[in-house]
């Protein structure tokens, strides 16, 4: 390669060679260091950067996880078309469209989390959004915890005990596996953000987040709003589909 | 006297186990790894043990068909796939881009503690009585009959599915975000861009794979049906989503493999590389291309003749990739000064042996030829070819030629190319056979065979008998030289690259001024010394 042998030297990041005589014993800015930079990083920003993508390319990893039981859904309806819609038709359309109202409202007080860290808004307001979005949550839990049990008194839980009056049992017990498959996932994952929350609210309340810190709000708002995205797909695929099913 | 390093700046149990180096926490892996080598191994002594006498008279089938199980389960997901990114790639990777450390260290211990738990589900599933299913838990077998511990063993797998995920996402947020200025992506070192190729696969193939045999314990514990027939499930289904991950993990074992032999061939033949952005760029076309081949998998599954031929083309077109590597690989030695030290001598194995395993691929991938081998010992001898011919040989290669930074001790010449020979002989004598015998239409999978096919299953015995002795001695004289090996310079090869110019083994914060990258990091010789006419 040609270019592997130019004489002058080519710098990638901006603002460090002028630093960086020979014989710094270290690099990295010549003021005090923020206390929130870890030591192989050069600066903040690409700090940030770093936790960023590494967010993005996580939720990359998660849509191909989500994306198997996409997969399985797309076999079996092409298979089932019908089966499906009758299964589907049985599922709380009510219950499901005010769970993905409550999810769309958390996306919006996650971004304003987001935005009072990012500002360097008090802890106290802060918090608040945190808190909220926990709320939210935690209210599409509950409401979700009332789906399950109502699967279970019916018992259109897959498994030995499934029992379906309909005209398509095995398209139905298979609908219903996908269902508590994706739905579960789903939940788990938005357990596991109420845990990050928990954790964004005792740093808020320690006075971690202002203008210069503020990455771990940033990147907990954008896996919260993937795990909503996840939910917008599956309230029409699971609950919708089965509205213009007739039986008989 | 001793400069402070990585190896001596901090004692004790607690300074390795809570370690955030990348350097120490690849020990941890090649520590981990190798006794899961040789686990493994020893599920495939008792293999050629029992294929020693047509009669199936050591074990019975079932416990046969643990055997292999088990042997495939723990060197597929517990030792290839880890191997050579985790070890050497995390110990590398900053080195060779001038970073102090990998973009998320934290993260980095973390995956090897989910690999460690997902190691010991496996174990439990080994020692509590093991699994018959074959390392593809193929449904509905696995869901609805097999009676042996399947739900521990796919869990091993999922758990340490996201050791292997994490690895990926470090790796690709490393190589983009933590490059010293002038490192850019046209100097990185070919194995930085193997890796980088290698990440692509594990985050996009992992989760699939994960999800999968989630829902295959999910159906053995809840008895859903999504994969049984007799409920309406479809287990060609579970076949799709098992190779979409399981293909283009064989090129997450191969990939980084190809980046030490590009690493070592330069090194060796004292000469850059020919035609680097091919070389560079063929690895994330390995990646792209081997994300659409699955489909060769289930040529005879029940897969329309119309898939079946795209795929058959799709596994044609992957080759090219590899073939323009073996190329630039060959080229790169023509008129080098070739030195034969033994890194070099497993780059010669592994050209030669990846090439006799990808061209029998080729006929794999041929539609028709495939179902005459389907299930043979033809296929066994292909992807050994591939993964143990290929991907340890590369794994072999790049541990010798490292050992010095990693220790900072030489070991041993002498014996090192003994062991290279022992590894070449006695695995060509394992494997060949199996071509033959497979082709002849000795079936996979079966603990007893007609006795007419008793020569060739003696030849692999006996060869694998030579393996093993050749995979044995390494250890001895790379243990031997921590003790008494002579201390390693810098760069004992006269190498080039960043990992060379920091002491052997290198400090912690691996470089005392961060370096500014004014060129190329391959630099053997002005490139008119070397023109080839």
């Amino acid at each position: 390669m040609s270019e592997g042998y130019s004489d002058a030297p080519t710098v990638g990041l901006p603002g460090r060679v002028s630093i960086q005589g020979p014989g710094t014993p270290h690099d990295g800015d010549s003021h005090a260091h923020h206390p929130k930079l870890q030591h192989h990083f050069d600066d903040m920003e690409q700090q940030a950067e770093a936790s960023t993508l590494g967010m993005w390319v996580f939720l990359v990893t998660e849509i191909m996880f989500f994306g198997g039981l996409f997969l399985a859904y797309a076999v079996y309806r092409s298979q089932y078309p019908t089966g499906f819609q009758e299964a589907s038709a049985h599922l709380n359309v009510t219950l499901g469209a005010f769970n993905t109202a409550v999810l769309i409202f958390s996306s919006l007080t996650m971004a304003f989390a987001v935005r009072a860290a990012q500002t360097g808004e008090k802890p106290r307001s802060q918090i608040i959004w945190i808190v909220l979005t926990m709320i939210l949550g935690a209210t599409f839990l509950v409401v979700k915890y009332f789906e399950y049990k109502d699967k279970f008194t019916h018992h259109t839980v897959p498994g030995p005990s499934f029992v379906w009056d309909g005209q398509y049992p095995a398209a139905a017990e298979i609908f219903y596996s996908l269902y508590f498959c994706m739905t579960g996932l789903h939940a788990l994952h938005m357990i596991i953000g109420l845990g990050i929350m928990t954790w964004l609210a005792i740093m808020a309340k320690k006075g971690t987040f202002n203008s210069t810190y503020y990455t771990p709000v940033e990147v907990s708002g954008l896996y919260w709003h993937f795990v909503d995205i996840v939910w917008i797909f599956l309230f029409p695929l699971l609950y919708l589909i089965g509205r213009h099913y007739h039986a008989g | 006297m001793t400069t402070l390093n990585y190896i001596n700046n901090g004692h004790g149990l607690a300074s390795w186990l809570l370690t955030k180096d990348h350097k120490r926490i690849a020990l941890l892996y090649l520590v981990s790894i190798t006794a899961f080598f040789f686990l493994g191994g020893l599920f495939a002594l008792m293999i050629r043990l029992e294929l020693l006498t047509p009669a199936g008279d050591l074990m019975t089938a079932e416990t046969y068909n643990k055997m292999f199980t088990m042997h495939g389960v723990v060197m597929v997901f517990f030792f290839l796939i880890p191997s050579i990114p985790a070890v050497l790639g995390n110990f590398l990777i900053p080195i060779m881009i001038g970073a102090k450390d990998l973009a998320f260290p934290r993260i980095n211990l973390l995956s090897w503690y989910i690999y460690a738990l997902g190691g010991l589900f496996t174990l439990f599933s080994a020692l509590s009585g093991g699994v018959d299913t074959g390392w593809t838990f193929y449904t509905p077998y696995s869901t609805a009959a097999a009676n042996s511990h399947v739900i521990t063993a796919a869990l091993g797998v999922f758990i340490t599915g996201f050791s292997s995920i994490l690895t990926g996402l470090n790796f690709i947020v490393t190589i983009h975000r933590m490059r010293a200025p002038g490192m850019t992506w046209f100097r990185l070192p070919l194995f930085v861009w193997s890796h980088y190729a290698t990440s692509l696969i594990m985050i996009l193939g992992t989760p699939v794979i994960a999800i999968t045999v989630l829902l295959v314990a999910a159906e053995r514990v809840l008895h859903m049906g999504i994969f049984d027939p007799a409920l309406g499930g479809d287990p060609v289904l579970f076949q799709h989503m098992f190779w979409f991950y399981s293909h283009p993990a064989v090129y997450i074992m191969i990939l980084p493999a190809m980046g030490v032999i590009s690493e070592i061939v330069q090194a060796f033949a004292r000469k850059n590389i020919f035609g680097y952005s091919f070389v560079a760029f063929s690895s994330l076309a390995i990646a792209i291309v081997g994300f659409f081949v699955w489909g060769h998998h289930i040529f005879v599954a029940g897969q329309s003749v119309y898939a079946g031929m795209i795929f058959s083309f799709l596994s044609f077109v992957v080759a090219i990739p590899s073939a323009i590597k073996v190329f630039n690989w060959t080229a790169t030695i023509y008129r080098g000064s070739v030195s034969l030290d033994s890194p070099m001598l497993y780059a010669f194995g592994f050209i030669g042996l990846f090439t006799i395993g990808g061209l029998t691929g080729l006929f794999l991938a041929a539609m028709g030829l495939d179902i005459h081998v389907h299930d043979t010992y033809f296929i066994v001898a292909h992807f050994h070819y591939i993964m143990v011919g290929g991907a340890i040989m590369g794994y072999l290669g790049g541990m010798h030629y490292w050992w010095p930074k990693i220790s900072g001790k030489l070991y041993s010449e002498g014996w090192a190319k003994l062991a290279a020979g022992m590894v070449f002989i006695g695995f060509n004598l394992t494997f060949f056979p199996q071509f033959l015998v497979g082709y002849l239409g000795m079936p996979r999978r079966y603990h007893m065979y007609p006795p007419e096919f008793q020569i060739f299953n003696v030849m692999s015995t006996a060869g694998a008998t030579v393996l093993a002795a050749g995979y044995l001695l390494p250890m001895v004289y790379f243990t031997h030289s921590l003790f008494r090996g002579k201390p390693a310079p810098a760069d004992p090869w006269g190498a080039k690259g960043l990992e060379w110019e920091i002491p052997s083994p290198p400090p912690t914060e691996n470089f005392a001024i961060s370096p500014i990258v004014t060129h190329g990091t391959h630099q053997y010789a002005p490139s008119k010394e070397v023109g080839v006419v």
